[in-house]
Formats: C-alpha cells, structure tokens, sequence
C-alpha cells in the first residue's frame, strides 16, 4: 500500500461492543445533522465538490515528507477540510474518506468505524472550527490568523483525536489508561506537528494560487455558537478526562464496571457459567479438540466441493 | 503508470462473488459482531469461527494465501493491546525484569491479549473476502440498502470515481518532487533542506492536489449540469432479493446465532 496511514483507525476487535454502539449513535446523529444543513445550503455544485475533495484528502495522504530514521510526516486531513470547506461539509468528507478507507482498504475495522468516524470525522472536524474561529478571531482577518489558526487546529485535533482513541481503548478494557493515553498522546503529539506543517504549507499555497477559495471557506464558517462550543467541550473534556484516567485508572475501570461496560464486553453468561465445555463434554480441552475436528471437517468439505465444481466447470 | 491496482476487488467466478451484495455486506458485519460479542478466551468458538471465514475464503476461490497477507496488514495495532498482559490481575505465569521493573505476566492478562488478537484478525478476513469479492457499486447498493441516506452515498459514490484520478495526481507530484528535489539514493545521505522545508513541499503539494480536485470538482458540475442535473440525486430503484439470496441470508445469520449460542451456553 502506498500510503501510510496515521496509527489511529482502530481495527475490528479491540473496541468493546457497548462502546462500539454509543461510538456509532454519537457518529450518526453527527452525520445526520451535517447532511440536513448541507443539503439547507441549496448550493449543488457542493455534492461533487465533496466527493472530489474526499479523494483528494485520500490520495492526499499519500503525500508525506522523511522526518528522521525512517518515520514519515502526513495528513489526515480534517483541519484543512474544516478551513476550507467548513464544519458542516468536513464532516462529510471525513466520513466518506474514514469509510472508504474501512469498507475497502480494512483500515479500521466495520464495527470500530464509528468509533473511526467520530475520532477523526467529528471531533477532528469540531475541534479544528473552534481552533481556527478563535485564532480568526483574535487576529482579525490579518494574515498571519490564517497560519497561526491552521496550525493549532491540525495540531489539536490530531492530539485530541488520540485522546479519544486511547480513552476508548481503556474503557474497552483493552489497555490500562495510564499506557494507552500517555503513549496515544505523546506520539500523536509529534505526528500532530507534521500535519500542522502540512496543512500551513497547504494553506499557503491555495493562498497564493486561489485567494478566492480561501475566503469562500471563510463564508462557509456557519457552524455557530453551539458547533463553536460543542467543540471546545470536546477539546476541554478530553483533555481533562485524559490525565485524571492516566493517573487513576482505577477509577475508568470503575466507572467502566459500574456503567456495565465491561459486562457487555465479557459476556454475563459466561461469568454465571464459567465452566466452558461442550455439553456433554467435562473437559475444556476436550471441547476445543472437538471444535477443532468440526472446523478441520468444514474447511475440507468445502475445499472438496470447491474443486470438485471447478473440475466439472473446466470438463464441461 | 495509473494506480489502478489500488483496487482490492478481484474478479472470480464463485459462490461467493455471485452472492448479492447487500446479502454478503449484512452477513459480514453479522459476522464481526458475533466475533465482537464473543467472550475472551472462548477458543472453542474462536476455532468455528475461524472455520468459518477459511470455509467463506474457499468458496470465493480468492486464495488462502492472498487473504491471509491482506490480513497480516492489521497486525501492527495489536501493539496497543500488549500492555493488558501485564496490567490485568490474575495468577502469574512468569515474571521477568528489565532494569529496575519488574513484569509480570497473569494468566487472565494473557488471554485477554490473545483473545484480542485473535479477534481482530478473525474480523479482518471477513471484511478483505466482502472488499475483494464484491465491486465498489455493488458496495454502494449494500450501503443504501441498510439506510445510508442517498445524499452520503453519492458523496461515496463520487469519491470513489475519482480517487484514481486524484490517487494518480498524487503520484504525479510524489514523482516530480523525487525529480527535482535530487532523492539521495545511498542511504545516509541527506534529501535536501531541513524538516520544516521538506514539511512545506509537501504541504503545498497537498494544497496543489486540494486546488486540482476543486477546479476536476468545477468541470465535473458543469459536466453534470449538462445531463440534466438538478441537485437532486437519482438513483434506480433497489432489485428486489431472490429467494435464493433469503436462504443464503436465513442460513447464514442462523449460523452466526448457533456459534454466538454456544460462546454464551457452553
């Protein structure tokens, strides 16, 4: 594979199904409302806009730079989507990328892809608008707010994507809190860099090129009071939430028990019957030289059907 | 040089490419979810499950071989779950020590770990045979099919249309940068400018890919516009499923209920 993606999407397996559903809820009212405001804005030249610039993002990943000993910069895309496109169709377009990217290429796996969607979809789409808003803000249309304010974001919402990847994992009781955040956000501390460079090489670039693209995209900021905050609630709340779990992880898994995640995760049934055995069958060992038999008897019933009708389609 | 072989679908003449997709999409996250609701360390059920996908891979005649390497694409993200081995309680299997710490292996931990990694690699077979068995439009009916709204699977739709395209571009400036920046071929030697420099060329080759894709997105309007486009996305009607993709449907969720029925039984 040519490009090298970022250490974020997370695959089939790792997410516990109660995570796994609330990720996907969160994921889908987010999305649904994105495609009501964009489909409110009656501009039809934004449908194969989104579609392209969605390619563009993907094959815009490929695009990366060595940084030292053979690790490599590159883009995940939502800040620069955000800036140029605003909240409402970067969400969109991170969708379709996080998706396509699941459905085709198994990076990030189908149930996690909620979880994916939200991570780098909708809290890196959030957290860049209230980043960049406020830096716009304070500089007051001057140049350098452009800059300033597409560097923070992308650094941001790279690094608190991570904290949201690596708080999930932990309440999937996958891996402890104090490991998976601190190593979560520490490396996506430094990948958050190089996308920040990134995008400001970008942004630079358009700037000089298409100044008009760049203003369109101010247009576009329509996210209002509300996306501005529910932004910064997710930046404050991660941020927050992710240092109290490192040091007390104790206390995640507490909460994670008392909320019966990790019930869901392990099954209640199984803890009411422990012994796991075939009925009948006394033995735990037993049992799985038993499913071993039966697995061995259909891939080979299978294989024996599948060449036999391949010899008949080659006699025939 | 075009990066068609992006494409992971692969024509065959199966049993499995001729399922109709919205059957194999349903039935593969019906897989995943029953391999996701599978207790840890339920290795009888992981075997059946493992059967499972092996028996599926057979029938779509795409080669053991090919699905297994697609899979090990997965495997780096189980570093994430490495440290659980030592964290969890339980009885201790082993401890060893590096410098001053000292890691304990527990049992639980262990399985814990294994499960995990089983899991996931479980899952991913199944989602590289649905990928590879079945072309990207097929994939889009699935989507509409189970109520992704028509407004996001025409976004997918169009992504998927000229990510080739754009995937090409890409290559395109990947090549003139390699052209023009003088790529040191020995390893050691430096590639030209400091980090900061390299991290600009490529932002403003990304910026000039973001530019070609909204002037191809213009010329694609206008395109459509002239067929009679009206901001409304038509799509034909969905064929109604044969019997005989019910039964493969019925049969297989049954199957996944079974295995799921003995995770939790047993």
């Amino acid at each position: 594979m040519l490009y090298a993606p970022l250490p974020m999407h997370i695959p089939d397996g790792f997410l516990s199904v109660a995570v796994s559903v609330v990720l996907w809820v969160l994921t889908v009212i987010a999305v649904a409302i994105s495609l009501r405001r964009v489909s409110a804005d009656l501009d039809e030249r934004r449908v194969p806009m989104m579609g392209v610039l969605a390619a563009a993002i993907f094959a815009g990943q490929m695009l990366n730079f060595t940084v030292a000993g053979g690790t490599s910069g590159h883009l995940m895309g939502a800040a620069l989507a955000t800036i140029l496109l605003g909240p409402w169709a970067a969400i969109l377009v991170m969708t379709t990328v996080v998706g396509v990217q699941a459905l085709v290429f198994q990076d990030g796996g189908l149930l996690a892809l909620g979880g994916n969607i939200f991570n780098m979809g909708v809290i890196g789409v959030l957290v860049s608008y209230t980043v960049y808003r406020a830096v716009q803000k304070v500089a007051g249309g001057q140049k350098w707010g452009l800059y300033v304010g597409g560097f923070s974001a992308a650094w941001l919402s790279i690094f608190i994507a991570a904290l949201a990847v690596g708080l999930q994992l932990a309440l999937s009781g996958i891996s402890p809190a104090n490991i998976a955040i601190p190593a979560m956000a520490g490396i996506h501390a430094l990948i958050g860099v190089g996308e920040g460079l990134i995008t400001v090489g970008a942004l630079v670039f358009i700037y000089a090129s298409r100044r008009d693209l760049i203003e369109a995209g101010e247009k576009q900021q329509t996210g209002g009071a509300i996306v501005w905050f529910a932004g910064l609630a997710i930046a404050i709340a991660l941020a927050i939430a992710s240092p109290l779990a490192s040091s007390n992880p104790d206390g995640l898994e507490w909460v994670a028990e008392e909320k019966g995640f990790l019930d869901a995760a392990q099954g209640p049934l199984y803890e009411i019957i422990p012994d796991y055995v075939f009925p009948g069958v006394s033995n735990e060992a037993v049992a799985t030289i038993i499913a071993g038999i039966i697995g061995v008897v259909i891939v080979f019933g299978v294989a024996a059907g599948v060449a036999y009708s391949r010899k008949k389609r080659l006699t025939a | 040089m075009h990066i068609h072989f992006l494409d992971p679908y692969h024509h065959r003449i199966s049993l499995v490419h001729s399922l109709d997709a919205r059957v194999k999409f349903v039935l593969t996250i019906a897989f995943i979810l029953t391999t996701a609701l599978t207790p840890h360390a339920a290795w009888p059920v992981y075997i059946l499950l493992f059967a499972t996908i092996l028996a599926a891979t057979l029938l779509s005649e795409l080669g053991i071989g090919f699905v297994l390497g697609r899979a090990a694409l997965a495997f780096p993200f189980v570093l994430a779950a490495l440290p659980v081995i030592f964290t969890l309680p339980g009885p201790a299997l082993t401890s060893f020590s590096i410098g001053d710490w000292t890691l304990t292996v527990s049992q639980s931990g262990l399985e814990r770990f294994i499960s995990v990694a089983l899991k996931s690699w479980i899952s991913v077979q199944a989602a590289i045979v649905l990928a590879s068995s079945t072309p990207f439009p097929d994939l889009m009916m699935a989507m509409r099919a189970v109520g992704v709204p028509r407004l996001l699977v025409a976004i997918f739709g169009l992504m998927w249309r000229y990510l080739f395209v754009l995937a090409d571009e890409a290559l395109r400036l990947l090549r003139a940068r390699a052209a023009r920046s003088g790529q040191a071929d020995q390893p050691g030697l430096k590639n030209g400018g400091s980090v900061t420099w390299r991290a600009r060329i490529a932002g403003g080759m990304a910026g000039n890919l973001f530019l070609r894709g909204f002037e191809r997105s213009d010329r694609i309007y206008m395109a459509m516009v002239a067929r009679g486009y009206d901001g409304e996305v038509r799509v034909a009607p969905l064929p109604p499923l044969h019997a005989g993709s019910w039964l493969a449907l019925g049969s297989g969720l049954a199957v996944l209920a079974i295995l799921l029925g003995l995770a939790y039984w047993l």
